[in-house]
C-alpha cells in the first residue's frame, strides 16, 4: 500500500500541522519507506488473537468521589501565551 | 388513537424518524477523572484542575461514582450492563478540549441495550435504547465577551457525562417531548442526574431523517448538534423535518451532516467550522485499564436502586386503584410521588389524588411552586383530607381551609375550631333550621309541592346559607325530601 | 581520596553518611565539572545556584536517614520540575514552567537528592542519537563525532562525562537501554507500573517507564529503590511489594537459568557482538548459572510493531501542544490556522513525522490494518515471553545491534535509525524489566553493552545477574577529557 500527496497532506490536516510542498513530498517519501518495512507484519495471521492494549499488570483502579482540587486559577493560566487573567485566549472561532 | 405526526407536501405523505444522543451530567461531586468540583455556575477556570487542563504528564484517575451512577441509570432503562468496558479517546482539536481528545467509550460501552416506556395518549410505546456510555465533558467556548477572540473557561472540562443513544424509534416532536421527560424523571429517581436543561446538565444531539409513509428504508439522516430545551428539539425536529422534506420534493438528496440548531432564527444550518471530514481515530486510552465488573458488583448497585416511576405506576393502578392517568401525573416526578405517599401514609387514596392534582397543582402553578416548595406540607394536607373524610367539614369548606393553610402551613385542625368551621352534622339542629327556612319560604313551598321540583336546590342552599355554610349538605338532603314531601 | 567525581552514587552516598564529605563540597565539584562541559551540550537548564544553596541547607541540617543524603543529581528534561523549566528538548514547550513535580523526581528530592538540571534529551524521546532535540544534539564524551545515543542522550553523555553521580532517564523502546550501552554506563528499564509516569512529558503512555542511569549495578539497584512507587495518581501505577534492590543485592545467582535467544542473532551483527555475547555467557556460567538455547519467535516483528503503536499513541498525546495553554504559539487567522502554523513550528521534523505515522494508523480506513493488528502481534510478542519464563528465569542478549554511530550518519534514513532499538523494543512491548551493562569495547574502542530482560517485577533477579557479570567483566573504560574547558 503507497502512500500518495494527497493522503499524506490529509494526514497533515488531521494531525493540525501544516506542510509546505517540500516537507510534503519529502514526507511522502519517509512515510513510504517506513511503511513498507512496517508491511512485513503481513506475514503474520492474527485472526484469532485478542489484541493487546495495555501492558500494565493491575486492574483499573477506582477513585472515591472526593474533590481535593482547589481554585488554582492562576497557576492554570500562568502559562498561556495570552495574558487575560480568568481565561484562555483563542483565536474567535466561528460555529 | 391521535393522529400520526405527519408531513403533508403535494398529497404524498412524509413520516419523520428521529433518534437521539441525550448528554446526561453525572450528579456527582469530582469529576470523571480528576478531583475538581463540578458545581455549577462558578468564576470562569476556578474549578480546573491540572489534569483537566491537560498539562504535560497528567493522567487521568476514574472516580467510582461516577461508574455506580452510570450502572444505575442503565438499570433504570432495563439494560445490559457490560461486565467489560474500555474507555478510548476521541480525537480532534477544538479549544474547548485541552487534551486534544475526549474519553469516552467508543466499541465497548458500560451500559448495553435497553428500553424506554412511553406513556401517550394514544398508549404506550416502547423506545429502544441502544446503549450507554460514560465520557468528558468539554470547556465552554465564550464568543461574546471579547469581539476580536474566543474566550475558554475549562469548569465544565472533564465533568462526568453519561450519552444515551435511543434507537431511530421516535416518530414526532411530541414523543421527544414525552421521552425527554421520562428519561429525566428515571434518572432523578434514580439520583443519577439532575436533568436541569437551564444549567446544560441535560442536552442532546437529534437525529432526524424523513421518508414516504410506509416506506421500509430509513432516509438519509442530519444530526442537529447539543439542542438544550425540550421546545427548542421539537422546533429543530419541525424545521429539520420540513427542510428535508422540501429538498425531496424538488428532487435532491439529503447530505448527511452536522447542523446547528439556530434558536433565533428557527432554523437548522450546516456546521462550518467542523467542515473538514470526521475521523475521530478512536483507539484504547493507553493511560487507562479496561473497566471490569462482576456480576456481584452490579448485584450490589441494584440492591440500591429505588422504585421507579414505571413500577410505581403499577402498584398506584393495582393497590390503589387510581387510574393510568393519575397514577402517571404522580409518579411522573419523584417529588410529587413522595408528597402523594406522605399523605396517604393516614389518609383515603382518592381524596388525596384529587387535591394534589387539583387544588395543590393549582396553588402550586399560581404561585409557580415545585412541590418541593409547596407551601402546604403534606402533614397538613393529611389532616385536612381526614377532616373532609370523617365528615368533619364539607369539601367546600375545606377549600377555604385549604386557601388559609397555604398561609405558612397551618394546621387545618386549628383553622376549623379555630374559625368555628365544624360541619354541622346533628340532625335534630339541622331539623330546627330546615324548619326555619321551610316556614320563610312558604311560597316556594307550595310552588315545590305543586310539581315545580327544580326548586329543591333553593331549599338546600338556603339552609348551607343559614349554616354559614357548616351544615351537612348530604343530612340536609335527607331531612329536606322528608319535610317537603 | 580520589576525586569527588570519580566515585560512585554508593560511594558519594557513604561519604556523606560517614560526614567524609558534605553536600556543598559534592554539589561543587560536579558544579564546576558541569561548567567546563559544555563542550557536550548536556544540559537544557542548569540549576546550580539552587542546588548549591540546597546542598549548604542539607549540611546545616543534615538528615543522614535518606537515601541519597544531599546528593546533587541531573535529570532527563522530560520530568516535569516545580519551577524549572521543562522542554522535552522542544520549542513547543520551549518556555514552560511547570508548578508541579513528577512523582519519580519528588521521590527522589523526598530522600535528600538535589536538582542540579535539566538535561538534553531526543524532542519528546523521539530519537536514538539525541539530534532530534531543538536544543542541538548531545556529544558523546567519547568522542566530538558520536552520538552519545537516546533519548535518554544527555543523561547518558552527562553520567559518562562524570557531569552527574547518577542520572533518570526515560524508556519507550530503549531510551536508556541504548545510550547506557553507547557510552559504557548502566541503564535499567523497570516492569512497566513500576515507576509512576505521573509528571512526565508522555511519549507513548503504554511503553513509557522512567529508570535509573549509574556507573555500575549497585548505583542502579539504589536510585530504582528511591524511583520507584505505588502512585494513585498513575492509573498504571501497579502496587506490589517493591524490595530493597540495593540491600538485598546479591551475587549469588547458582543455579539460575539465562534463556540466549536465537532470533536475537540477526543479520549481519558483528562479531564484535557475538563474541561479546558468548563471553557473557561464560561469565554467567562461572557463576554457576545455566545457559539455555530459547526461541522468541516474533523478535522481528516488534519493531514494526513498535513504529505502529508509539506514534499512534503519541499522535494523541502531543494533541495537547496547540498554542493555548502553554508553550509555544504562532498567531495565525483563525483557530485552525493558529493550531497548524503553532504546531509546524513547534514540533521538529522527526516528532512530526511520527505524529503523521500515528494519525495515518489511526485513521479511518487504516485502523485494522495497522493499529489493531500491532496490537495482536503486540500480544503475541507477550507471549512469546511468557512461554520462555516457563522454562528460565532470565534472558541475556546484546543491548544493541552495534557501538555508538557517528552524528549525521542515520538522521538522513529513519529505518536505520528505528533498527537501533531492535533489541530493546520487544522488552517495552512486553513490559518487562530491562537492564544493559557495559561488557566490552568494539574495535574503535566504543563501549558495548548486554542486555538482561526478567520476568515482570522481577527487577531484584536481574539486577543480580548484572552485579554477578559486573565483576566477572570488570569493564575499565578511561575517557580522555577532551571536552572540558577550563
Amino acid at each position: 500500500m503507497s502512500i500518495d500527496l494527497k493522503t499524506v497532506k490529509h494526514i497533515s490536516k488531521l494531525s493540525r500541522i501544516s506542510l509546505d510542498e517540500q516537507k510534503a513530498k519529502k514526507l511522502e517519501t519517509d512515510l513510504n519507506s517506513i511503511f513498507k518495512w512496517i508491511e512485513q507484519l503481513n506475514e503474520l495471521k492474527t485472526e484469532n488473537i485478542e489484541p493487546l492494549s495495555s501492558i500494565a499488570e493491575t486492574k483499573l483502579r477506582l477513585r472515591k468521589d472526593e474533590i481535593k482540587s482547589k481554585n488554582i486559577r492562576e497557576e492554570i493560566l500562568k502559562n498561556s501565551p495570552d495574558e487575560n487573567k480568568d481565561f484562555f485566549v483563542v483565536p474567535k472561532v466561528v460555529e | 388513537m391521535t393522529k400520526d405526526y405527519l408531513i403533508e407536501r403535494n398529497g404524498k405523505k412524509y413520516e419523520v424518524v428521529i433518534g437521539l444522543e441525550v448528554h446526561a451530567q453525572v450528579l456527582s461531586e469530582s469529576k470523571l477523572f480528576s478531583t475538581s468540583p463540578t458545581k455549577f455556575g462558578s468564576e470562569p477556570n476556578t474549578q480546573v484542575s491540572l489534569v483537566d487542563a491537560a498539562f504535560p504528564g497528567m493522567l487521568p484517575v476514574i472516580n467510582e461514582f461516577c461508574i455506580k451512577q452510570a450502572i444505575k441509570t442503565g438499570i433504570g432503562l432495563n439494560a445490559k450492563i457490560n461486565n467489560k468496558s474500555i474507555f478510548d479517546r476521541k480525537n480532534y482539536f477544538y479549544a474547548d478540549l485541552p487534551q486534544g481528545y475526549q474519553i469516552s467509550q467508543y466499541k465497548d460501552p458500560i451500559v448495553g441495550e435497553g428500553n424506554v416506556v412511553l406513556d401517550l395518549v394514544s398508549g404506550s410505546k416502547t423506545i429502544g435504547i441502544e446503549r450507554l456510555h460514560l465520557e468528558q465533558d468539554a470547556g465552554k467556548s465564550i464568543h461574546d465577551i471579547d469581539p476580536k477572540n474566543t474566550l475558554v473557561d475549562l469548569n465544565r472540562s472533564g465533568v462526568a457525562l453519561m450519552e444515551i443513544v435511543s434507537k431511530p424509534d421516535l416518530r414526532s416532536p411530541e414523543e421527544v417531548n414525552v421521552y425527554i421527560k421520562k428519561l429525566r424523571s428515571i434518572m432523578r429517581y434514580l439520583g443519577t442526574c439532575d436533568g436541569n436543561m437551564q444549567e446544560g446538565s441535560l442536552r442532546a444531539d437529534v437525529n432526524v431523517s424523513v421518508r414516504k409513509q410506509g416506506e421500509d428504508k430509513y432516509g438519509t439522516r442530519c444530526e442537529i448538534k447539543n439542542v438544550n430545551s425540550i421546545k427548542f428539539m421539537q422546533m429543530a425536529i419541525e424545521h429539520e423535518a420540513n427542510r428535508q422534506v422540501d429538498i425531496l420534493e424538488e428532487g435532491g438528496k439529503i447530505d448527511q451532516e452536522t447542523r446547528l440548531f439556530d434558536t433565533k432564527k428557527n432554523e437548522t444550518r450546516s456546521m462550518r467550522s467542523k467542515e473538514d471530514a470526521h475521523d475521530y481515530r478512536y483507539f484504547p486510552d493507553p493511560d487507562l485499564l479496561p473497566l471490569e465488573l462482576n456480576d456481584e458488583y452490579v448485584e450490589n448497585i441494584k440492591k440500591e436502586i429505588p422504585e421507579l416511576p414505571d413500577q410505581k405506576k403499577s402498584r398506584f393502578i393495582e393497590k390503589f386503584n387510581l387510574s393510568p392517568y393519575e397514577a402517571n401525573i404522580l409518579v411522573s416526578d419523584q417529588d410529587i410521588s413522595k408528597y402523594f405517599e406522605a399523605v396517604i401514609e393516614n389518609s383515603d387514596v382518592k381524596l388525596s389524588s384529587n387535591w394534589i392534582t387539583g387544588e395543590l397543582f393549582a396553588l402550586l402553578n399560581e404561585k409557580n411552586l415545585e412541590i418541593t416548595e409547596s407551601p402546604i406540607s403534606a402533614k397538613n394536607l393529611s389532616k385536612l383530607i381526614n377532616l373532609i373524610k370523617d365528615g368533619t367539614i364539607s369539601g367546600k369548606i375545606a377549600k377555604t381551609v385549604f386557601e388559609m393553610m397555604a398561609d405558612g402551613d397551618k394546621n387545618p385542625i386549628e383553622i376549623v375550631k379555630e374559625k368555628g368551621l365544624k360541619q354541622q352534622s346533628d340532625p335534630k339542629e339541622l331539623e330546627k333550621l330546615i324548619e326555619k327556612v321551610i316556614n320563610d319560604n312558604q311560597d316556594k313551598v307550595r310552588e315545590y309541592k305543586s310539581g315545580k321540583e327544580k326548586l329543591f336546590g333553593f331549599f338546600v342552599g338556603q339552609a348551607m346559607k343559614v349554616s354559614g355554610g357548616k351544615a351537612n349538605p348530604q343530612i340536609v338532603n335527607e331531612i329536606l325530601k322528608k319535610k317537603l314531601k | 581520596m580520589s576525586n569527588i567525581t570519580d566515585l560512585s552514587l554508593s560511594e558519594l552516598v557513604s561519604n556523606v553518611k560517614n560526614k567524609k564529605l558534605s553536600s556543598h563540597d559534592v554539589t561543587s565539584e560536579y558544579v564546576e565539572r558541569s561548567k567546563k562541559s559544555k563542550n557536550l551540550n548536556t544540559y537544557i537548564e542548569e540549576t546550580f545556584e539552587a542546588a548549591l544553596k540546597k546542598a549548604k541547607e542539607f549540611d546545616s541540617k543534615p538528615d543522614f536517614n535518606k537515601k541519597l543524603p544531599g546528593i546533587p543529581i541531573a535529570i532527563k528534561d522530560l520530568f516535569c520540575t516545580r519551577n524549572v523549566k521543562t522542554t522535552a528538548s522542544s520549542k513547543i514547550l520551549n518556555n514552560f514552567i511547570p508548578t508541579y513535580e513528577s512523582t519519580v523526581t519528588q521521590n527522589l528530592w523526598n530522600d535528600g537528592a538535589i536538582l542540579l538540571g535539566k538535561l538534553n534529551c531526543d524532542e519528546f524521546a523521539m530519537g536514538s542519537s539525541n539530534e532530534t532535540s531543538y536544543f542541538g544534539n548531545v556529544i558523546s564524551p567519547i568522542d566530538k563525532d558520536l552520538v552519545p545515543g537516546g533519548s535518554s542522550g544527555g543523561s547518558a553523555s552527562a553520567l559518562a562525562a562524570k557531569l552527574t553521580p547518577a542520572t533518570i532517564g526515560t524508556d519507550t523502546g530503549g531510551s536508556i537501554r541504548q545510550p547506557a550501552s553507547f557510552t559504557g554506563t548502566v541503564g535499567l528499564k523497570p516492569t512497566y507500573g513500576s515507576c509512576s509516569r505521573y509528571g512526565i512529558v508522555a511519549f507513548a503512555s503504554s511503553l513509557d517507564q522512567a529508570g535509573p542511569m549509574t556507573r555500575n549495578v549497585n548505583d542502579a539497584a539504589l536510585l530504582l529503590e528511591v524511583m520507584s512507587s505505588f502512585d494513585n495518581k498513575d492509573s498504571t501505577s501497579v502496587d506490589f511489594k517493591r524490595p530493597m534492590y540495593s540491600k538485598d543485592l546479591s551475587k549469588d545467582i547458582k543455579g539460575k537459568k539465562i534463556g540466549i535467544p536465537k532470533e536475537y542473532r540477526v543479520d549481519g551483527m558483528s562479531e564484535e557482538i557475538e563474541k561479546l555475547w558468548e563471553d557473557g555467557k561464560n561469565y554467567l556460567k562461572d557463576c554457576g548459572a545455566e545457559i539455555i538455547d530459547v526461541s522468541l519467535p516474533h523478535t522481528k516483528f516488534a519493531l514494526p510493531t513498535y513504529y505502529i503503536v508509539a506514534p499512534a499513541e503519541a499522535s494523541s498525546n502531543l494533541a495537547r501542544y496547540d498554542g493555548v495553554k502553554y508553550g509555544f504559539r504562532t498567531e495565525g487567522n483563525n483557530l485552525i490556522d493558529m493550531y497548524e502554523k503553532t504546531r509546524s513550528a513547534g514540533f521538529g521534523d522527526e516528532v512530526k513525522r511520527r505524529i503523521m505515522i500515528g494519525t495515518y494508523v489511526l485513521s479511518s480506513g487504516y485502523y485494522d490494518a495497522y493499529y489493531l493488528k500491532a496490537q495482536k502481534v503486540r500480544r503475541l510478542i507477550k507471549n512469546d515471553f511468557n512461554n520462555i519464563f516457563q522454562k528460565v528465569d532470565a534472558i541475556l542478549t546484546p543491548s544493541t545491534p552495534s557501538s555508538a554511530f557517528k552524528i549525521g550518519d542515520k538522521s538522513n534514513d529513519p529505518v536505520s535509525m528505528y533498527l537501533n532499538d531492535i533489541f530493546t523494543v520487544p522488552v517495552n512491548l512486553a513490559g518487562l524489566p530491562g537492564i544493559s551493562i557495559p561488557a566490552g569495547l568494539d574495535k574503535k574502542g566504543y563501549p558495548l553493552g548486554l542486555q538482561i530482560i526478567g520476568k515482570s517485577f522481577d527487577e531484584q533477579n536481574i539486577l543480580n545477574i548484572a552485579y554477578s557479570m559486573e565483576d566477572k567483566i570488570n569493564f575499565k573504560f578511561n575517557l580522555k577529557e577532551w571536552w572540558m574547558n577550563d
